[in-house]
């Protein structure tokens, strides 16, 4: 209640300032040649300092992608992309060797994340939320290692964790989403530059929030940051990601890859509040979002949910996914995707049920505005194996103006007569009656739409931890400026 | 003579380019019940839509002063914080949005373009119960999405607790008594006859006679075919109801 006030109070202050994030680090950047070959894999491995078994699992990757075509079955359009004709390793000169502390880190870094509202210094942060500040391709700073260390939590760039923690890196990397999965989770496979390892032990209920900024800075130049979550037997973590980049006339490609991995009884909650730059009002520019996020519920009673909240990107192709291995385990999916002015967004999830008793739940409101489109693709299979599965699937679409779309694209396989599946789904628009009444109650215009979009959405904001559902529904309200009239 | 509180001159209003009202003329001074009667297509709702400034609602001749101030050019959110509220004939459902956030958006939202400090999320609470026993409108409606599954009774006592809390100069009651039964017109219509001030002045627009017993106005005005017909005191409605609308408009 006080955020949707907040929500709108924001809405107010930030009219006219669509896009806040998209200033741009003046800072010197190390960069790979540019294009894709063995070399410039070579270079980023050992820029790492990894070893030998990781860069052939890279130009394994690489040999693979080379055979693979770009997907096209998505609702989204696009120009070809030329992937020689980008950089995919930049990193801050300052950076060049890992610092060891907060007062190692460059101040211009620091300052980036301060602007972003993400101070890095431990005092000023969220209380209970440790951050991996990801720059371009490196991870730049990590909090509260100690705090977490103590409790036997391991929170680290994953470059890191290639080096220090080599056999659980190992045994998990690659296992929920393989190397050659798709083509873009292929090339993430091959080029990865950084992004986050998190191992909660047996029994270990993480004692705070753990959260990675992404922040793309640098021009020409992808991010393909990997992620790995591995929550052992009876534990808990809840992980939260957030996304930014400057605003730019180019088109810049961000192709990620998070796998998840919860063993018996573990429970992950993984949240995104993704907002790369979406491009302007006539759809110049803006990040091309292709992502593979996957959990695996390995072990009996494990549950793995997903929260995302999608605002930016130009193109958003994504369908975090469950799989629903263990007996007894259970997949959750809140979305909420808002598309404005030329976006485009095509995600989902998979629900992949293969054993007894598994219960999954998907709930995906989606927001069209201006000229966007706004996809809904999920599906929902159960095996021979998994008796008494059951889903429940709810997929709203608000759409706000005549001139944007709304679709949803259910897939329903069931394989086992037990299985009980349903599927509800509406499409509304802001109605004049709706927007009249709030005017009407002195409400005015972009407020009335933040509020009811954010009613729209609540059984998805609700999901989110509560230190970032208020930001979240600023962003709602914000993303939708200029929609209405 | 002090200057009335709603001044309507000669008021043409098209809706889709095709004329509904047809020059009305209209003086309501301040602290007074004013009572619009008029048959279905007479054009009550396009009077009511019109003050409060909906789009779509085409003023093509006159002029309807508030407080003295031209109205015409100011939208909705503005006649809003200048203290005219209109109760809806059908409020309106928004799901997912609590009714308490709803009051309290709307009152900061008002209060934010008076220049006026907003309030802590305890102090509407604490003025919404206030408001809300007089109405029986309890705990559990209010933390329902505003008017989402609401009854036509409980919608009808949320339009009068929001004119009790918005605290406006000039009501607008649009068939406030449609779909109501007995006891639930008389809950409404005491919490309207409670916010009568000197300074309030309101326009009770009715298709029946009922409600004008129980909200007892100053005058009434026979509406018929976008004109102000007839206008008396309150006999005028007991009149209509004994006599009916043709005969009326025959006149």
């Amino acid at each position: 209640m006080a955020a949707v006030r907040e929500t709108t109070e924001r809405v107010a202050d930030l009219a006219g300032e669509k896009y806040k994030y998209g200033f741009v680090t003046d800072i010197e950047m190390e960069r790979a040649e540019k294009g894709l070959n063995e070399n410039v894999i070579r270079f980023i491995s050992a820029k790492k300092g990894e070893p030998e078994w990781m860069l052939e699992w890279r130009l394994e990757a690489f040999q693979r992608w080379k055979e693979m075509k770009e997907p096209t079955w998505a609702r989204v359009h696009y120009p070809k992309i030329d992937y020689q004709n980008a950089y995919y390793y930049a990193a801050p000169k300052s950076q060049s060797a890992a610092p060891k502390s907060l007062d190692e880190v460059d101040p211009k870094l620091l300052e980036t994340y301060q602007k972003l509202g993400i101070p890095l210094s431990e005092q000023k942060l969220l209380a209970g939320v440790a951050v991996d500040a990801v720059f371009d391709s490196v991870s730049v700073a990590t909090t509260f290692k100690a705090k977490l260390t103590e409790a036997g939590v391991i929170f680290c760039p994953i470059s890191e964790a290639i080096r220090d923690y080599p056999e659980l890196v190992r045994k998990y990397l690659g296992s929920v989403v393989p190397v050659t999965d798709n083509f873009f989770a292929t090339l993430n496979s091959a080029v990865f530059s950084d992004g986050t390892f998190v191992y909660v032990p047996k029994g270990v209920r993480c004692p705070m929030e753990l959260s990675t900024y992404f922040r793309i800075n640098a021009s020409e130049t992808g991010q393909f940051e990997r992620t790995l979550i591995i929550a052992d037997e009876g534990s808990y973590v809840s992980y939260l990601e957030g996304c930014t980049a400057p605003k730019r006339d180019e088109n810049q490609l961000h192709a990620a890859v998070v796998e998840l991995v919860a063993l018996e009884r573990a429970e992950i909650k993984y949240s995104t509040v993704q907002n790369w730059y979406p491009g302007d009002e006539e759809g110049k520019g803006g990040i091309y979002n292709f992502v593979t996020k996957r959990g695996d519920c390995r072990g009996k009673g494990a549950k793995i949910s997903w929260t995302q909240v999608e605002t930016g990107s130009a193109i958003t192709w994504k369908y975090p996914s469950c799989i629903l291995r263990g007996d007894d385990t259970v997949g959750e999916f809140y979305s909420i995707a808002i598309t404005n002015n030329f976006q485009q967004a095509d995600t989902g999830t998979k629900m992949i049920h293969l054993g007894r008793n598994t219960r999954s739940r998907i709930v995906s409101k989606g927001i069209s505005a201006g000229k966007a489109q706004n996809t809904y693709r999920g599906l929902v299979s159960v095996h021979p194996r998994a008796e008494n599965a059951r889903n429940h699937t709810q997929c709203d679409s608000l759409l706000i103006g005549s001139h944007c779309g709304a679709h949803t694209v259910p897939y329903i396989e069931s394989r086992n007569p037990t299985a009980k599946l349903e599927h509800e789904a509406t499409t509304s628009k802001i109605s004049d009656d709706q927007l009249f009444y709030c005017l009407a109650r002195g409400i005015p215009q972009e407020e009335a739409v933040a509020l009811i979009v954010n009613g729209f959405c609540r059984e998805v904001l609700q999901q989110l931890p509560m230190e970032f559902a208020v930001e979240a529904q600023k962003l709602v309200g914000i993303s939708l400026e200029g929609s209405v009239g | 003579m002090s200057v009335p509180m709603l001044e309507i001159d000669d008021l043409h209003v098209a809706v889709d380019g095709r004329e509904i009202l047809k020059g009305i003329t209209l003086s309501l001074p301040a602290g007074e019940v004013h009572a619009v009667m008029g048959p279905n297509g007479s054009g009550k709702s396009t009077l009511s839509y019109t003050l409060a400034g909906r789009e779509g609602y085409e003023i093509t001749r006159g002029r309807i002063l508030y407080q003295g101030e031209d109205l015409t050019q100011l939208a909705p959110e503005e006649r809003a914080t200048k203290g005219i509220f209109l109760a809806l004939q059908y409020p309106v459902e928004i799901p997912g949005v609590t009714t308490l956030t709803f009051l309290k958006t709307a009152l900061n939202a008002q209060r934010r373009a008076r220049d006026e400090t907003e309030f802590d999320a305890m102090h509407v609470l604490k003025l919404v119960r206030e408001k809300a026993k007089a109405l029986k409108v309890g705990e559990e409606m209010l933390k329902r999405p505003l008017n989402a599954g609401f009854s036509g009774g409980e919608k009808k006592r949320m339009e009068i607790l929001q004119m009790a809390l918005f605290e406006p100069k000039l009501a607008i009651l649009d068939e406030t008594d449609s779909g109501l039964d007995i006891d639930a017109l008389k809950l409404v219509a005491e919490g309207v006859n409670a916010l009568r001030a000197l300074e309030r002045s309101m326009l009770v627009i009715t298709h029946y006679q009922r409600l004008l017993t129980h909200i007892v106005p100053d005058r009434v005005h026979v509406l018929s075919k976008g004109r102000i017909v007839k206008s008396g005191g309150p006999d005028l409605a007991m009149e209509l109801e004994a006599r009916g609308y043709e005969k009326m408009e025959a006149v």
